[in-house]
């Protein structure tokens, strides 16, 4: 069974069809890349995916469960992270409490014993900021845990996107054009972080323009063009793919 | 760090002698200092740090003052004995009529909370369900006791509400720097990145609300000890643009900024009196400097301090 399924997926903003009918597996432990034009759908299908919108048909399936529809929440308890294409960090507060907000899901203490410290509220707080701190220099960002999110550069505001979501200890980790804004060297560093995720286990599946990381990184690309799928395969296939040259080249006369 | 300390223990200390040598008159205007730094502390639940726009926290306020007059007069339970009903009908109260608007984003929120003030206290005023009294109110309500001693002069007061303000700082300060804390401040930040990271961003919401409606609740019970008379106009819209402001000018989700907000707000006009006609021109004029210059208040929220190991801290590599 696949870690992540999703079946004739289908969403549409008034009259435009954004997705439609898309199915595709993510098997455990790959990289799986999405790919496609502008406006192809693949944010939208992120976006289905991790309860951001509502799909009009379909199913979703995580490890067998069906979690189409579910709070963006409860999924991400679940075991589903994910980063943001435009950068959401939480601007005006620390890295580190960027990170913990990952963390948040896997406690359990609330005001109560927040107000009462008790010991396992304490222990609690303790673990949390050793992940956070953990994650933090997992992307490499150590050194920098008290600096403002917003006073990162580009890059690593990026990182931070991806530590966050590694804190809440995920089973997939979506990540929505993870090298956008980054230098050469900056995304040659970035696959080697990808690579690293993978050997922790985490599966991966990401949405990116730079042809290279994707070549290079993912084990298997799904191309979307006009919310439909049209191609699913290795990179070497896609690569070859006629009707994934002319989505992106167009159609010679 | 030892500095501040030091500052915040000559302050305590001034404070802790400071009736021994005012007439009843300054120590009632501490009081109202004190009270309202209390119902500014639990705004700042909302306003602050959840960035959620309350302009009816008198709502709150009126609706523990009126649990703690009512149930006092008619069934004489000592008043000090009512501060968890007051926190629970209060609580009970802004769940109630939190829960369908808490989705609101911004002035919206802001409109409805307007409204719902407003409401209250026009019913209030035509005495809903026979029991408020109407525009009179309610009367007779009996002072506090401590162990056999009655709470009666602004002196007494002072240390009553003086203890209910240092608690509630004890208490807000290390809910500020918790689990709790950090979520309602990531809602504030970015509701989507919140709820995003696995947040329960409505939860918390509500949670936020809720306990910052109990807290004005319990500040309404000591008030309704300290007046002995409550009445509706006690709780108007002004009421609640007083605790907006002294969180917005204090500092947004900083205690030491909304304690000086309410040192501002309330202690200064009393200093002021000669130029009573001129306050709310002052107060406007302050309000848009601060606007311009400083929109983060006057002592904003610092940055939680984490126990950070060393290695870490130097950013060395092992």
């Amino acid at each position: 069974m696949s870690l992540l399924g999703l079946q004739n997926l289908t969403k549409s903003f008034g009259g435009l069809m954004a997705v439609n009918e898309v199915s595709f597996d993510v098997e455990q432990g790959t990289i799986v890349g999405l790919i496609g034009p502008n406006g192809a759908g693949k944010t939208t299908v992120f976006n289905l995916i991790t309860g951001n919108h509502r799909s009009d048909r379909g199913t979703i399936r995580f490890e067998g469960k069906d979690i189409t529809n579910w709070l963006t929440h409860r999924i991400v308890r679940l075991g589903i992270a994910r980063t943001f294409q435009t950068i959401r960090l939480f601007q005006n507060l620390t890295v580190i409490e960027n990170v913990l907000a990952g963390c948040h899901c896997r406690m359990n203490s609330g005001s109560i014993p927040a107000m009462l410290r008790t010991p396992g509220e304490r222990r609690e707080e303790r673990e949390a900021l050793a992940r956070a701190l953990d994650d933090l220099a997992f992307v490499g960002l150590q050194g920098q845990e008290m600096q403002l999110a917003k006073n990162l550069s580009y890059g690593s505001q990026r990182l931070l996107e991806i530590a966050r979501a590694l804190a809440s200890e995920p089973r997939l980790v979506i990540l929505d054009e993870p090298a956008g804004g980054m230098n050469g060297q900056e995304t040659e560093a970035l696959i080697g972080t990808i690579r690293r995720i993978q050997q922790r286990g985490i599966t991966t599946l990401l949405i990116e323009h730079d042809m290279s990381l994707v070549m290079k990184a993912c084990e298997k690309i799904v191309v979307l063009e006009y919310g439909t799928k049209i191609a699913e395969g290795p990179p070497e296939a896609i690569q070859g793919d006629p009707k994934v040259i002319e989505a992106y080249l167009g159609m010679e006369d | 760090m030892n500095k501040k300390l030091y500052i915040y223990g000559v302050i305590f200390a001034v404070l802790a002698v400071a009736p021994a040598f005012l007439n009843p008159y300054w120590v009632d205007v501490l009081n109202n200092v004190g009270l309202y730094a209390i119902l500014g502390l639990s705004l700042n639940l909302i306003v602050g740090h959840a960035g959620l726009f309350n302009l009816g926290h008198a709502a709150f306020f009126a609706v523990g003052a009126y649990t703690a007059a009512i149930l006092n007069t008619l069934y004489g339970i000592p008043v000090l004995w009512l501060l968890p009903a007051c926190a629970l009908t209060a609580g009970l109260f802004a769940a109630v009529i939190a829960r369908p608007i808490i989705h609101l984003r911004g002035d919206y929120l802001c409109i409805v909370t307007i409204g719902v003030g407003e409401i209250l206290r026009i019913a209030l005023t035509n005495d809903v369900f026979g029991i408020t009294g109407g525009p009179n109110g309610i009367f007779g309500i009996s002072r506090p006791t401590v162990f056999g001693y009655v709470i009666r002069k602004p002196h007494d007061f002072y240390y009553l509400i003086g203890a209910f303000l240092m608690v509630t700082i004890f208490l807000f300060h290390r809910l500020e720097n918790s689990r709790f804390g950090r979520a309602v401040n990531y809602l504030r930040e970015d509701e989507t990145a919140a709820e995003g990271s696995g947040i329960d961003t409505s939860h918390y919401k509500l949670a936020v609300f809720v306990l910052g409606a109990a807290w004005a609740g319990m500040a309404g019970d000591i008030f309704a000890a300290k007046m002995t008379i409550i009445a509706p106009e006690s709780f108007n819209f002004w009421e609640s643009v007083v605790m907006f402001a002294i969180v917005i000018l204090g500092g947004s989700g900083s205690i030491p900024g909304v304690l000086l907000g309410a040192v501002l707000f309330v202690g200064l006009p009393e200093v002021f009196r000669d130029f009573a006609d001129a306050r709310m021109l002052i107060f406007g004029a302050a309000m848009v400097i601060m606007m311009i210059v400083r929109t983060e208040g006057i002592l904003p929220q610092q940055p939680r301090a984490y126990a950070l190991p060393e290695a870490r801290n130097a950013g060395g590599n092992p």
